[in-house]
């Protein structure tokens, strides 16, 4: 039995999982979730009947429902997790509810209620807290590699820049552009290990559709191990590889000596770009891909934990 | 004037005791944020008090001041400032005796927080940046700035990217946000004449009477002050300009020729030309790295429709790597890189450098 939660019907095999917000983002993960050996995505739940995701997830045999979170909660059998992808808002509003009902919660919303999550960073530490977040897309292609550096050197200011095309940034992040810096400015700090942080994004209308590209500028001291920063670079593009195949990088790091162009300070400049798997949009939007890879791959962890608790 | 649009302006319906509330035109002069570039964003408050106490003197009715890329643009990616831009803002407030202080903010690089430390530091107009197809981007800023009593103007960046109905359907999003003027922007100094009036057109059938239109060009086809004409003669009533033509590229309509102009045909834009022109040649013309000029660079921006402020950057990429600052600036504009892409240069330079 792999649930730990009493009000759980799920099979031996597999914790169950619903996802909340059937746009972009909720698809995508659903097709990632659809092929886990650990999680089984049973709900799709949304507020809109004629949402095209809604339909996707029936056709695909999950449960769906259009009546919202107040629907899902009232049902007899609750599932073990729920993904979160509707709105900052709403995700404040409903987190202590999924609590209240024993469904751990991956939020990949910026809401911020649970502690940050980026997988090849500090994946396992959070795999018991009842609530984790996602932090952002920009954020899920960056940190890491901030945290790369700081690794190995200490970083005093970090700065990503993310572009993405417009056709992959959905409503949400149109509406909460500066939710979106301010989250994934902290992720580069609390995460990333950078003293100070900024995030930029770009979003981009170019067609066809500019694939995710991501540059991330670090300050590190002057006699900073280059050879060295330059292998944990590499190392962890192939760890987040891992989990998004199309997550590369364009050139190799380049360092810049402190000139009046770096602020006075060695720049460390890495290029980074994030093809998606193509599962519900097209392969440009890596961003999305990202995003639903990392939170899969939480999720699995958490149920690893489930399932290992309960035998 | 019967040339010029005659709706009601949003500056002297909201300023009523405004001293240039019967103005054909109101102009705003950017040197001291899209020149920001061309300083590359080294301002020291020396110069900006001197600037401002200069445009202000001959009756430049709005100075914008910021980093040329906008509230929170001092970075690694755009270029550190020299000088805080909040504590510039600052200065200029109180420089100015008469003209409002204007700043600028990008949605996705600068935030809610830099709006309201801005008008805090005497900022009156709240001008908002989007590239012209992502104006949903703006609208928790417009309403925002709206909220805090602030005077609003929205850039449409890169007007040259996109057919007149685009953009007024753009326009559109912004005024129903809270924007009280539209600015068809043509960052890349890439529209022509026509191309000008066609796309103010649009703008003003779709948003006029509800709100102004205005016109901010670049010289990199040395059609500024031409297309700034043909913008007014269309129905834009805000025009921007820096003296001295101090902005990004070859720079921005040169405003002091284009006051000139106006007093030719007749419109009234309440600037004293013989000031106007002390000033550029006396104040702005010392604090100029050198002057803004056509050349192979800048022409080449205008040409391939590149953003101008990557003119510094490419000639940075250029140096760095020894490849062609113009090659470099031909294929960004061949990827459509837009406002805000300046890091894609430095890949670009890197490709160039290793043949693919």
């Amino acid at each position: 039995m792999a649930s730990t939660n009493p009000a759980s019907g799920g099979d031996a095999a597999k914790v169950t999982a619903a996802i909340v917000g059937p746009g972009n983002i909720g698809t995508d993960l659903m097709y990632k979730l659809l092929r886990s050996e650990l999680i089984d995505p049973r709900w799709m739940i949304g507020v809109d009947p004629s949402s095209e995701g809604l339909r996707l997830a029936a056709e695909k045999g999950l449960e769906t429902s259009h009546e919202g979170v107040d629907w899902l909660l009232k049902q007899d059998v609750l599932p073990d997790l729920v993904f979160e992808a509707t709105s900052a808002y709403v995700h404040r509003e409903y987190a202590p509810r999924y609590a209240e009902a024993g469904t751990r919660a991956i939020d990949l919303t910026p809401a911020a209620v649970g502690p940050a999550v980026i997988p090849p960073v500090n994946g396992d530490v959070h795999t018991g807290a009842d609530n984790v977040n996602m932090i952002t897309c920009g954020g899920q292609a960056t940190i890491p590699m901030v945290a790369a550096v700081s690794r190995v050197a200490p970083v005093s200011y970090a700065e990503i820049v993310a572009s993405v095309s417009s056709a992959s940034a959905g409503p949400g992040t149109r509406a909460n552009i500066d939710e979106f810096t301010r989250t994934t400015a902290a992720g580069v700090e609390s995460i990333g290990g950078a003293q100070r942080g900024k995030a930029i994004i770009i979003l981009n209308p170019a067609e066809p559709p500019m694939i995710m590209r991501d540059t991330i500028f670090c300050a590190v001291p002057p006699d900073a191990d280059r050879e060295a920063i330059t292998a944990s670079v590499h190392a962890m593009q192939a760890a987040v590889a891992e989990y998004v195949p199309g997550y590369r990088l364009l050139v190799e790091p380049q360092f810049d000596d402190p000139s009046h162009a770096t602020g006075q300070m060695t720049k460390v400049s890495i290029f980074v770009e994030v093809a998606g798997a193509g599962d519900y949009l097209p392969t440009y939007a890596g961003n999305l891909d990202i995003m639903t890879a990392a939170a899969a791959r939480v999720g699995e962890g958490i149920a690893r934990t489930l399932i290992g608790a309960s035998r | 004037m019967t040339d010029i649009n005659a709706l009601p302006r949003t500056w002297s319906a909201d300023h009523g005791s405004d001293p240039w509330g019967d103005l054909d035109l109101r102009l705003t002069d950017t040197c001291l944020r899209d020149g920001s570039h061309h300083k590359r964003h080294q301002f020291v408050p020396e110069e900006v008090e001197a600037i401002v106490a200069a445009l202000d003197g001959a009756g430049i009715p709005v100075i914008e001041v910021t980093h040329g890329d906008g509230l929170g643009g001092s970075s690694f990616n755009y270029g550190f400032s020299a000088t805080p831009e909040q504590e510039l803002i600052k200065l200029a407030a109180k420089t100015a005796t008469r003209a409002k202080i204007a700043f600028l903010m990008l949605p996705g690089v600068g935030t809610k927080d830099d709006i309201r430390e801005a008008q805090d530091n005497g900022g009156q107009i709240c001008r908002i940046a989007t590239h012209c197809t992502e104006a949903d981007t703006s609208i928790q800023h417009f309403g925002l700035a709206r909220e805090l009593g602030l005077e609003t103007v929205g850039f449409l960046m890169m007007s040259h990217t996109q057919p007149p109905e685009v953009l007024a359907r753009q326009a559109r999003v912004m005024v129903d946000a809270g924007c009280q003027c539209v600015y068809v922007v043509d960052s890349a100094g890439a529209l022509v004449m026509e191309q000008v009036a066609d796309r103010v057109s649009a703008v003003v059938a779709e948003i006029g009477g509800q709100a102004d239109v205005g016109f901010h060009g670049h010289e990199n086809l040395g059609l500024g002050v031409a297309n700034t004409v043909i913008a007014a003669r269309a129905g834009a009533t805000q025009i921007d300009g820096s003296v001295r033509r101090f902005g990004a590229g070859a720079g921005n309509t040169p405003l002091e020729a284009f006051i000139g102009v106006a007093d030719k045909l007749g419109w009234r834009t309440g600037v004293d030309f013989l000031k106007v022109v002390d000033a550029a040649e006396d104040v702005i013309l010392p604090v100029m790295p050198e002057e803004c000029t056509l050349n192979r660079m800048t022409l080449m921006m205008g040409y391939a429709g590149v953003y101008s402020s990557f003119l510094k950057h490419a000639g940075n990429a250029a140096e760095r790597y020894g490849v062609s600052g113009a090659e470099i600036l031909l294929e960004a504009g061949r990827r459509k890189l837009i406002g805000g892409q300046e890091d894609q240069l430095i890949d670009i330079a890197l490709k160039l450098r290793d043949g693919n």
